[in-house]
């Protein structure tokens, strides 16, 4: 009874044949829908910073040297490839990849530094409006988060410079 | 050289010790994952011990938390010498969504020293297979920071000895091509 038992086991293992995944000798392709990293384009983009401000992990971070550049600094290392940075960006120049090997013994190795070209504005001087006030709050000023330390700093660079920040806003929305 | 050195200390089997230190479980699912038949880490000799005092390599999944870094510390500290350590998903490497607030110190480096990173959230079985091959020495990471700058600025003031005076006019040379 008991050799009869285990024939038949042998035989179920048998059929069920091999299962396992080859998968470091050969690729093994993600489902069409998957998220892995972001890749930013930086012919593309044009430095709104709409992707720091949305970036759940805030890990995109945003600092203006001076007027004409803005360095865009992705870290990579919080990311949780949620997509929320590529629906926002305007130019489609975030896509996320399909690459999900992306393990390495250097976390640096997975940042993505940009220094844009930032033209300035010569056209007529009034600019469009915020639609909420809480985001006319956040969007105000340059960007200076701190890339040292890797910190995003949520206020405008008139806060660091005890300029009033109200009048800033006033300027810029007049 | 590190590579090699790790081929030669830890050539023929990972035992790996399964540290979460107040991550969403995410990680834990797909660590486990691995070791199913379908991934079968078993193969490359990865067995899950449940001691740290058994294991070679500790998985760490999870930030670092006021109230459990001491105890990753110590878990860390009751391993046998050469030993390594993996941090698997973005909380593990850089703190998560909430590496801000009270309650996290931060990613696990700040805790105990990280050899290997594994980011995603959480990350596929097959991104862990590849990191520990990674860190075996059977695959090359793929993966290399991209910078981007821009070499030239197109505003005429900045580049003085390309503007020159013609009839009462200021022209710059290069105003054509940009």
């Amino acid at each position: 009874m008991s050799l009869l038992s285990k024939a038949r086991e042998a035989i179920i293992c048998l059929k069920a044949g091999k299962v396992t995944l080859p998968y470091p000798a050969q690729p093994h392709a993600p489902a069409p829908n998957f998220r892995g990293r972001p890749i930013f384009d930086a012919a593309k983009c044009i430095g709104c910073a709409g992707c720091a401000n949305n970036c759940p992990a805030r890990e995109i971070l945003i600092f203006d040297p001076c007027q004409e550049i803005r360095v865009l600094h992705y870290l990579g290392r919080r990311c949780t490839y949620c997509g929320r940075c590529a629906d926002v960006c305007p130019e489609k120049a975030i896509t996320m990849s399909q690459d999900f090997e992306t393990a390495t013994d250097k976390i640096g190795d997975l940042s993505q530094h940009l220094e844009l070209f930032m033209s300035t504005c010569q056209r007529c001087g009034r600019c469009f409006k915020e639609s909420s006030p809480l985001e006319q709050l956040k969007l105000k000023g340059y960007r200076c988060d701190d890339l040292e330390h890797e910190h995003v700093i949520f206020r405008s660079q008139s806060y660091l410079k005890d300029a009033p920040v109200v009048d800033d806003i006033n300027i810029e929305l007049d | 050289m590190f590579k090699s050195l790790c081929q030669k200390m830890f050539g023929r089997s990972l035992w790996v010790y399964h540290a979460n230190s107040g991550g969403c479980n995410g990680c834990d699912i797909e660590v486990l994952n691995v070791l199913t038949p379908y991934y079968d880490a078993e193969r490359f000799g990865i067995k899950l011990v449940g001691s740290p005092r058994h294991a070679d390599v500790m998985l760490c999944q999870g930030p670092a938390l006021r109230a459990t870094a001491q105890a990753l510390r110590r878990a860390y500290d009751a391993m046998p010498a050469p030993k390594l350590v993996f941090a698997i998903g973005s909380c593990a490497c850089g703190g998560g969504i909430w590496h801000d607030t009270y309650a996290v110190l931060g990613p696990v480096e700040k805790v105990v020293p990280v050899n290997f990173y594994i980011p995603g959230c959480p990350p596929r079985p097959e991104a862990i297979i590849y990191g520990v091959a990674v860190a075996v020495g059977l695959v090359d990471k793929k993966v290399a920071p991209v910078t981007f700058k821009q070499l030239e600025l197109p505003i005429p003031r900045y580049h003085p000895s390309d503007l020159h005076g013609q009839d009462e006019l200021v022209v710059y040379e290069k105003s054509e091509t940009l």
